[in-house]
């Protein structure tokens, strides 16, 4: 798909080639191949974020790719808060956001007016922004040098599954290199191997959905411009009449536009540099810039039924996929392995029972249907389907000039936020509560102290010593027992510091108040009085174990 | 709050007539935005989803079971 590539590319294409090497389980004879617990399938931002999680948790992790390199070209770029708050945990949320360009302002334009602008993050004390842009190659190449860190994982390049077979006890993978075929067990897979998946069509599975006529065309452009770090969002510009066109800052002075075409536009013609240059030279106003990637592309919204099938679990753009205007890709695929990570350690360790997996694919399967849902609307909106749906955005649009209500139906992509889950393993309130995150919901952040020890969000208390089942309690003076295997952060009275009782605000605590939360940082139960029996049922309960 | 369909307007008739004056001398084109225009502002205004969808379903009961109603009238 590569069109055209400039230097820049070029040299990182280089700096992430990685080589083939022999495996002693090539030795063994078919008849008595390697037995591995997990065998990660595709090295992309999820499988290898998947791999750390679970080497972080002790658990050792072959992890496979088919190609030697990390993918060149436009991909994923926004990279929302959750998402760096999980790689905060896997020991990389520094690297990505010093390289990453950090925003949390949209601007939507309709012609050559602003309608309206949103801040994503409005208030203070978080440790990270509403999000940053990065290329994916450069947040691949980060999360592999972490795994050169971590000697419980095993990557192998140019090891590509050809064959599947589910056995009672292990799947059976069979795998093909420069130097041939071998053939290892695995207690589960996970297949984190893409929209495309060889996987998913390996154990038979669907993939169902809606496929939108219109192209978009994608362009990632270098010029030095005075555009602020903002993703602006224009209906119908004066430079792409009728249409809609997308324009977000990327490091290294790269900048991604999506322009959308019409559903004839022929791709061959249409992504030939000499033909997009004229249409990027009009939105900017000039023509100094260099390509770096072009292609075209439609979108299609789908999910697989089920993300479990036997022993092999699916994870990311493998099970769900949706259209870019969102960011609902990359981040959502990054939370089905923070969902997952903990859940499959724990069944491994034979702490909790194989039930537990089935409640990743009751809250992923959930969160891809709302992603899924977000993103069609975005999609119909920007690329209405008949004329009817024509004429009502043309209304939202023009009241959107003069009313509140009509800004806020304006749909230019609703960006990725967590996804609350409704899930067996959540505890319901039995308590008032007038706010803070629910059961089901993901913690929130809030500054915890001046600095004390580099520790200065709750986000880092939480990631301290490894992310496990963790009581957040506001002190009343009362000791609260703790818990088996289960961590504690204390606010306020000979705990933390909550210098700008944000932490208290943003749970509604009270003295007294706790909440448990689980390894993913997501509220398992919550309560104003806890006893020491509805905390342990709350976390049987999240555990799966009952 | 169920949708309301008892007459609610104390004269119903100067309703009516502002909508159809509304439309006088527009094409049907620019008719159509207009009415796309009204639905959402009055839509915005109720501001209940159950509402309006319940108003919705009353609306396109007109398309679905037209035919029928007007067998059960005769």
């Amino acid at each position: 798909m590569a069109q055209a590539k400039s230097q820049q590319a070029n040299t990182q294409q280089a700096k992430t080639q990685f080589g083939y090497r022999r495996h002693p389980d090539q030795d063994r004879s078919g008849r008595s191949p390697a037995e591995h617990a997990v065998v990660v399938v595709g090295a992309g931002p999820v499988g290898l974020s998947l791999a750390i999680d679970l080497a972080q948790r002790g658990q050792r992790v072959v992890l496979l790719d088919d190609a030697d390199r990390i993918g060149e070209g436009s991909r994923a770029i926004c990279f929302s808060k959750r998402s760096l708050e999980y790689w905060d945990r896997l020991g990389v949320g520094d690297r990505m956001v010093e390289k990453g360009v950090v925003w949390s302002v949209g601007r939507i334009f309709h012609g050559d007016s602003q309608l309206y602008q949103f801040n994503l993050l409005p208030e203070d004390g978080h440790k990270r922004p509403a999000f940053i842009n990065l290329q994916q190659y450069y947040a691949e190449a980060y999360l592999v040098d972490r795994i050169n860190d971590l000697p419980e994982i095993d990557l192998r390049w140019r090891n590509k599954v050809t064959a599947l077979e589910q056995r009672n006890d292990s799947v059976a993978l069979t795998i093909e290199t420069p130097e041939g075929a071998y053939r290892v067990h695995a207690q589960y897979v996970i297949a984190c191997d893409g929209a495309r998946s060889t996987l998913r069509q390996m154990v038979g599975a669907d993939f169902a959905g809606q496929v939108f006529e219109d192209q978009f065309l994608i362009a990632d452009v270098k010029m030095t411009a005075e555009f602020p770090t903002e993703r602006w969002f224009w209906f119908d510009p004066p430079f792409h009449a009728g249409r809609s066109a997308l324009l977000h800052r990327q490091p290294d002075d790269i900048w991604r536009i999506d322009l959308q075409l019409n559903r004839y536009a022929d791709p061959v013609v249409e992504k030939k540099p000499e033909n997009v240059r004229p249409r990027i030279a009009r939105m900017l106003g000039h023509d100094n810039f260099e390509f770096e990637w072009i292609s075209l592309y439609k979108f299609q919204c789908r999910r697989m039924d089920r993300f479990i099938h036997g022993r092999v679990l699916f994870a990311g753009d493998s099970a769900h996929q949706v259209s870019p205007f969102g960011a609902r890709g990359a981040n959502s695929g990054l939370e089905d392995a923070e969902n997952l990570a903990w859940k499959l350690d724990r069944v491994l360790r034979g702490a909790s029972p194989t039930r537990l997996l089935e409640s990743y694919h009751v809250e992923r399967s959930k969160a891809a249907d709302e992603n899924i849902r977000e993103s069609t609307r975005s999609t119909d909106f920007m690329a209405p389907n008949t004329s009817q749906e024509a004429r009502l955005r043309k209304a939202v649009l023009s009241l959107a000039k003069e009313t509140e209500f009509g800004k806020r139906m304006v749909n230019g992509g609703r960006l990725s936020v967590p996804c609350s889950y409704d899930t067996p393993l959540s505890s319901p309130d039995v308590d008032a509560w007038r706010g803070g995150p629910q059961p089901g919901c993901s913690m929130l952040d809030a500054p915890i102290a001046a600095d004390v020890g580099g520790q200065a969000y709750l986000t880092d208390a939480f990631r301290e010593g490894g992310t496990e089942f963790t009581l957040l309690s506001f002190r009343n003076g009362a000791a609260i027992e703790t818990l088996d295997g289960v961590k504690d952060i204390r606010i306020g009275a000979g705990g933390l510091a909550d210098p700008a009782s944000l932490v208290a605000r943003r749970y509604d605590a009270e003295p007294g108040s706790t909440y448990l939360l689980r390894p993913d940082g997501y509220v398992a139960a919550r309560f104003r009085h806890p006893t020491r029996a509805g905390l342990s049922a709350a976390l049987s309960r999240a555990q799966g174990l009952n | 709050m169920p949708l309301s369909t008892t007459s609610n307007f104390a004269r119903p008739d100067d309703a009516f007539r502002a909508i159809v004056e509304a439309h006088r001398g527009l094409t049907d084109e620019q008719s159509a935005d207009v009415d796309a225009a009204l639905v959402l502002i009055l839509a915005n205004h109720i501001g209940d989803i159950d509402l309006l969808r319940e108003a919705i379903a009353l609306a396109k009961r007109r398309m679905i079971d037209g035919q029928q109603q007007q067998q059960q009238q005769q």
